[in-house]
């Protein structure tokens, strides 16, 4: 009996130090831990995660503006209105791979379901940590219905597309566990589940910029437009293919030992390919926002202070980039193309934080002072964001994402 | 869904102030439209769901006919903060740090917040320098409002008499309605952590339109600034006023077209922006600009499937074609 007790411990030990330890014994996994990075990780966590805990003991008053004006901080502003576009990376990926038949794109196809998925549970989290009674989250999808309401869309999307991720990304979890069954399964709802995702991510994609088009007069008229919804999709598959840029080199270059030799040496080909993608984007992006302003017919408004930060985005923040893609696919440089892939993600926060923020209450008295967010909620935001990483690294580190298992090499 | 029977009975004088108030507004109407029309739709499930409300909700609506409304002259308020403290004490709303007769609140430009559903603001008046203007401030009651058509939970609701109601039981606070409001009317209440609400004024709907009575507002003012009534009537009243004394009034009733018309009207001397009115304020209600959107859905849902489910099988096809016509080579190359 004693010896069968041992033998489950044993069995749990290996299971625990095999798969959450990555191999190490205890002392080995803590050393490995103590790097620079980790250092400022924790000193940011450990400003942010006691000043989330102020937030849900004194309200929100204790961390943000509070303003009866300014509702929406850059909690929602990065969080939920940045965050989401750059994690249509699991549809965009998926789409090309499963329904396109992109096939070579294979290695990166995992990479861009979990970036997705994560993006996605994070925006969740931004949107909890913002909402004033966050436990109910759950009321617009039991408790009452707005079914006129644009947000009541992205909050059944959102959840419903949360869910569809984590089944996308399931095979790579039971891989890891080694549940053969049950990862045969996972794979057969694969396509199902891919045009699923089509449907949630281009109706909430959309969504997000449809939510401001019903405060025509709060918006600066240059990003207010009927055509946001299209500007926020179209800008959206841009993004992700520019987010898979950045997150798979970011994966090669410092997460050596979790990829295999086959991503590595398909990596430069496939940012090249995905840049090309990436500038056709950003073009057909770039003339939508040109018939959103001559459709309005605001040249004119070109000429003010606001028009001109408005050119320095179109220009700077989404032509530019573009621009260096296209340089860098005509040069077959990967590293060019990572350049253009990281302005244009950049590019994709500056639009999403001018809408929701810059444009939004324009015309209000001290405007550019009130939309300076306080430091504890850029703090809070900091650490919620260092918390994403480092459980984007924990899972790249340990399931098959940026590597094939070898059990399953064959089996797609 | 209308009070005509209480209408019929009524003879009041047009022009008479506090006109239209019986006193027996309907309380009877179980379930209103947008709830009903909310019901329908959601049996189709969450995602079409926002489409049959477009369907049904496509119809004109022009709001309810024998809404109650209020209407504020500013050219007739004198800024004794009588309305305030009327409001404070009818809604039990804590105690102002300042009181109601202290005028040096009007040093600066105040806002309905989470402790004061309506405030008064001073303005100069550009005729007159030493007679200035006083705009009352709070919600007003829009026909269609934008914080209704914003609410994913469906925590507002129009009422047939008149009022926006705002249900804290179902609010999480996302304040998507604070953003959506034109006219910058929800006020959060941020201090509190365990249940932190929306704050506006509700037109006293429960402690006083229900039993019969008008505003604590409309019956506190001494001045006759403020007129309570059924919309319409107050529309024609307004019209007359400014008839009689065109040099007095600008000829425009805010709120009778701003936002898709408003319960709550204003007439003043003065063009409203002077007076702190928000401008480009369309005339259209809010909820038509994201119809367009949400009708899109249920053609996302059903065009996309095949769309895509079209490039699946293309791509499966040529597949299976280069598979097949690769082995019948090996076979050939075999024999």
């Amino acid at each position: 009996m004693s010896n069968d007790t041992a033998a489950v411990k044993d069995n749990f030990q290996s299971w625990f130090m095999d798969k959450l330890l990555m191999g190490m014994s205890w002392p080995e996994y803590l050393r490995s831990l103590m790097t620079p990075f980790n250092i400022v990780a924790a000193i940011i966590l450990s400003i942010g995660l006691p000043l989330i805990a102020v937030r849900a003991v004194q309200g929100l008053a204790s961390v943000t503006h509070a303003s009866n004006e300014y509702p929406w901080g850059i909690l929602l502003g990065w969080g939920l209105f940045s965050g989401v576009p750059l994690s249509a990376t699991g549809f965009v990926m998926a789409t090309a791979y499963y329904i396109f038949g992109f096939k070579r794109y294979h290695s990166l196809v995992r990479l861009g379901v979990l970036t997705g998925f994560l993006g996605y549970l994070f925006a969740v989290i931004y949107l909890l940590t913002d909402l004033g009674r966050p436990w109910r989250i759950y009321y617009p999808m039991a408790v009452g219905f707005g079914t006129a309401s644009v947000l009541f869309l992205v909050a059944w999307h959102v959840s419903t597309y949360l869910t569809v991720q984590l089944l996308e990304f399931s095979p790579a979890i039971l891989e890891w566990l080694k549940s053969r069954r049950t990862r045969k399964w996972a794979m057969m709802i694969t396509i199902g589940m891919t045009i699923a995702g089509i449907i949630l991510s281009t109706l909430h994609q959309s969504a997000l910029g449809a939510m401001f088009l019903l405060a025509p007069g709060k918006m600066h008229p240059l990003w207010y437009s009927q055509y946001l919804p299209v500007f926020f999709l179209s800008s959206s598959i841009y993004a992700a293919l520019a987010m898979v840029i950045c997150v798979s080199y970011l994966g090669a270059r410092f997460l050596h030992d979790a990829t295999d030799s086959n991503f590595r040496s398909t990596l430069a080909p496939l940012t090249i390919g995905l840049g090309k993608g990436a500038a056709i984007g950003i073009y057909v992006y770039f003339a939508l926002k040109m018939i959103g302003v001559a459709h309005d017919d605001n040249w004119g408004l070109l000429a003010t202070g606001y028009g001109n930060w408005f050119l320095v985005e179109m220009l700077v923040f989404v032509l530019l980039p573009g621009l260096i893609l296209s340089l860098g696919v005509k040069m077959q440089s990967a590293g060019i193309v990572r350049i253009g892939a990281f302005s244009a993600v950049l590019g994709v926060i500056v639009n999403r934080i001018n809408v929701s923020t810059v444009a939004f209450n324009w015309n209000l008295q001290d405007h550019l002072h009130h939309i300076i967010p306080p430091w504890k909620e850029v703090a809070i935001v900091m650490a919620i964001a260092t918390l994403h990483i480092l459980i984007f690294r924990w899972i790249l580190n340990r399931m098959p994402v940026l590597r094939e298992h070898p059990d399953y090499k064959e089996s797609h | 869904m209308d009070n005509k029977p209480n209408d019929a009975a009524r003879k009041d004088e047009p022009g008479e102030e506090h006109a239209g108030r019986d006193g027996s507004a309907n309380k009877k109407n179980g379930m209103n439209r947008r709830m009903f029309l909310g019901a329908v739709a959601t049996i189709g499930g969450a995602a079409v769901v926002g489409t049959g409300t477009l369907a049904r909700g496509s119809e004109d609506f022009s709001g309810y006919p024998n809404s109650y409304g209020l209407l504020t002259d500013f050219t007739a308020c004198v800024g004794c903060r009588s309305c305030e403290q009327a409001c404070n004490e009818a809604n039990n709303l804590p105690k102002p740090a300042t009181p109601f007769d202290d005028a040096s609140v009007f040093d600066r430009t105040r806002r309905p917040d989470a402790h004061a559903y309506t405030v008064v603001n001073r303005y100069e008046n550009p005729k007159d320098k030493n007679a200035p203007i006083y705009r009352k401030v709070q919600c007003n009651h829009c026909k269609e409002p934008a914080c209704a058509s914003a609410c994913p939970i469906h925590a507002y609701n129009k009422t047939p008499e008149g009022a926006v109601q705002y249900n804290a039981d179902l609010c999480f606070g996302c304040r998507y309605c604070m953003i959506a409001c034109p006219f910058y009317v929800p006020a959060y209440d941020y201090e509190s952590a365990l249940e932190p609400k929306i704050v506006k004024c509700t037109m006293c709907y429960e402690s006083r339109l229900k039993q019969g009575k008008i505003t604590a507002c409309a019956e506190a003012c001494p001045a006759g600034a403020i007129t309570f009534g059924k919309r319409d009537e107050l529309i024609k009243i307004a019209r007359r006023r400014i008839e009689k004394s065109p040099d007095k009034y600008i000829d425009h009733i805010y709120g009778e077209h701003e936002a898709g018309g408003t319960n709550w009207m204003y007439l003043s001397g003065v063009p409203f922006e002077q007076l702190g009115f928000p401008k480009n304020v369309p005339n259209k209600p809010p909820i038509e600009l994201t119809k367009g959107f949400l009708s899109s859905v249920p053609l996302v849902f059903t065009i996309w499937p095949a769309l895509f489910g079209m490039c699946y099988a293309a791509v499966r096809h040529q597949d299976e074609v280069h598979e097949e016509s690769c082995t019948a080579k090996h076979k050939e190359g075999e024999k």
